[in-house]
C-alpha cells in the first residue's frame, strides 16, 4: 500500500465545551489553530502559511452553532455555522438580503458547505465578502476567552490583512447583527473576473436608512473589500449623503470620495487604479439600486 | 478511527493529519475521487460528508469520524448505476473523466436539495467543479435529463 503522508505535525482535539476550549486556548496559547470549516485553514497549512502544534475542531461546540432569530435582538450567528446553512435561513433572504447576497458569493457549493461566516472574518482577508455587508448592517462580534467575554464592533476587528483584534487564548462565538429598520435598504455588489468561484477584484455594500416618512437619508453605511489592507467603512462618503435629498450629483460625489478612503494595491486580479475605478462604478450602482428598493426617485 | 465510507465500516491507520483525499485513495483504495488543484477550486475530490457535497482535500480524516461518506464507487447500486451515471453515458457527458466522479456527485447533491432547477441554477450550482475539457453543455445537459426524468 502506498504510504500516506500527512499535511503538516499536528494533533487533533475536538472539544466538546466551550469551557474545554477556552482552557485549551489559554494553555496552548499561538501554537492552537481554531479549526471550523477548514476551507482556509488546511489550505494555509497544506501552503505552510501555518503551521499549528494543535488544531482544535470547534464543529461541536454548541454556543458556536447557535442560528437564531428575535425581533428585538435580531439575528445571531454561531461562529461555526456553516454559509450553507446560514443561507437556508429563511429570515437571511427576507431580512438580511445584503448578506444573503454576500454568503452566497462566497466560494463554490461545496466550500459553502463547509466554511463558516466566522471563519470569513477571523481570517481577515481583505477580500472577505460578508465583512463589508457586515459592516453595513452594523454586526458586532462576541469574542470569549478563560478570563472574560468581550464585544467589538465589527469596525474596530480588523487589523490588517490575516490580523484580527483575537488575542491568542481568544475564540469568536458568535456574530450579531442587529434588525434592520423597516425605512432601510442594503445590497452587496462586487466585480470578478470570472461570475463564479472568484475572489473579487473589489466588493461595496451600501446601506440608506430613511427618516420616517420622508425620503431623505437619516442614516447611510458604505463598506468595501479588496481595496485596503483590510475591509472597511466609506466614512467621509457616508457623511456626504445624509441629511439632505439623494440627487445625481450627491451619489456622484460620494463615489469619488470613496476612491479617496481606498488604499488598494495592484495584484494579479487587478492594478490598483483599475481597482479604485472599479469601487465607485460600484458605489454608484449600489446607491442607486438601495434608492430603487426604498423607491426613491433620484433627481439629476 | 473508524470512517463509514459507502455503507461499509473501515478501521483507518491513516493519522488526523491526513485529508480525507488521501484516505480514500491511497488507503482505502478508492480512486474514484480524483485529486486535482488540491486547493479547493477544482471540485474533482468531491464527495458527500452525511448528503452534502464538500471537497475532500480541504478535510480531514479525524473530522469526520462518525460521518456518513459517500463516493462515486458508492452510487451504483446491485450493478445498476445511478440515474446521473446513465445520463451523463446517455448524453456523451464524459470526455476525459477526470472531472466526472466529483461533477456527478456535485450534481446529486444539488438535484436532492433542488430537484427541478432551472439551467442557470444548474450552471450555478456546479460552478464548484471544473471540467479542462469543456464539455459543459452536455454536463449540464445531462443533469437537466436526470431532474426531467424526476418529474412527478
Amino acid at each position: 500500500m502506498t504510504s500516506v503522508s500527512s499535511i503538516g505535525q499536528f494533533s487533533y482535539c475536538k472539544p466538546g465545551s466551550l469551557q474545554e476550549t477556552l482552557k485549551i486556548m489559554a494553555e496552548k496559547g499561538a501554537g492552537a489553530r481554531i479549526l471550523a470549516g477548514g476551507t482556509d485553514l488546511i489550505l494555509q497549512i497544506k501552503q505552510k502559511q501555518k503551521s499549528p502544534s494543535l488544531v482544535v475542531d470547534v464543529k461541536g461546540i454548541g454556543e458556536l452553532n447557535r442560528l437564531e432569530y428575535t425581533e428585538a435582538l435580531g439575528l445571531c450567528i454561531g461562529a461555526a455555522v456553516p454559509l450553507s446553512k446560514i443561507l437556508s435561513f429563511p429570515i437571511v433572504s427576507e431580512k438580511y438580503s445584503m448578506l444573503y447576497q454576500a454568503c452566497s458569493v462566497i466560494g463554490s457549493m461545496q466550500i459553502r458547505n463547509r466554511g463558516s461566516l466566522g471563519g470569513n472574518i477571523c481570517n481577515a482577508a481583505p477580500s472577505a465578502d460578508s465583512a463589508p455587508a457586515l459592516l453595513c448592517l452594523g454586526a458586532k462580534v462576541i469574542i470569549a476567552s478563560g478570563k472574560k467575554t468581550r464585544i467589538v464592533n465589527l469596525d474596530d476587528f480588523f487589523v490588517g490583512p490575516g490580523i484580527t483584534r483575537l488575542e491568542h487564548d481568544e475564540l469568536l462565538i458568535e456574530i450579531e447583527i442587529p434588525n434592520p429598520p423597516k425605512q432601510s435598504a442594503g445590497c452587496y455588489l462586487r466585480h470578478t473576473t470570472r461570475e463564479e468561484m472568484d475572489i473579487s477584484v473589489a466588493g461595496v455594500a451600501a446601506y440608506i436608512e430613511l427618516f420616517p416618512e420622508l425620503k431623505v437619508p437619516k442614516e447611510v453605511r458604505i463598506a468595501m473589500s479588496a481595496v485596503a489592507s483590510t475591509p472597511l467603512r466609506a466614512h467621509s462618503a457616508e457623511a456626504l449623503l445624509v441629511d439632505r435629498p439623494i440627487t445625481e450629483k450627491t451619489i456622484e460625489q460620494a463615489a469619488q470620495t470613496t476612491v479617496d478612503e481606498t488604499k488598494p494595491i495592484s495584484d494579479v486580479r487587478a492594478s490598483a487604479e483599475y481597482r479604485r475605478e472599479i469601487v465607485k462604478v460600484l458605489t454608484k450602482r449600489a446607491l442607486r439600486k438601495d434608492c430603487e428598493m426604498l423607491g426613491i426617485d433620484i433627481q439629476g | 478511527m473508524r470512517i463509514r465510507v459507502n455503507s461499509k465500516e473501515y478501521d483507518i491507520a491513516s493519522g488526523p493529519a491526513t485529508t480525507l483525499l488521501d484516505v480514500l485513495r491511497y488507503e482505502l483504495g478508492l480512486t474514484g475521487t480524483k485529486e486535482g488543484c488540491s486547493t479547493g477550486s477544482c471540485g474533482s475530490c468531491t464527495v458527500l460528508i452525511d448528503h452534502k457535497a464538500v471537497n475532500s482535500c480541504l478535510v480531514i480524516a479525524a473530522e469526520v469520524e462518525g460521518k456518513d461518506i459517500v463516493t462515486i464507487e458508492g452510487l451504483a447500486q446491485d450493478g445498476i448505476l445511478h440515474p446521473l451515471q446513465q445520463a451523463f453515458m446517455d448524453a456523451g457527458a464524459v470526455q476525459c473523466g477526470f472531472c466526472t466522479p466529483g461533477i456527478i456527485l456535485a450534481a446529486k447533491a444539488f438535484l436532492d436539495s433542488n430537484p427541478h432547477p432551472t439551467e442557470s441554477e444548474i450552471r450555478q450550482g456546479i460552478s464548484g467543479n471544473l471540467c479542462r475539457c469543456t464539455g459543459y453543455d452536455k454536463i449540464v445537459r445531462a443533469i437537466m435529463s436526470v431532474s426531467r426524468s424526476q418529474r412527478g
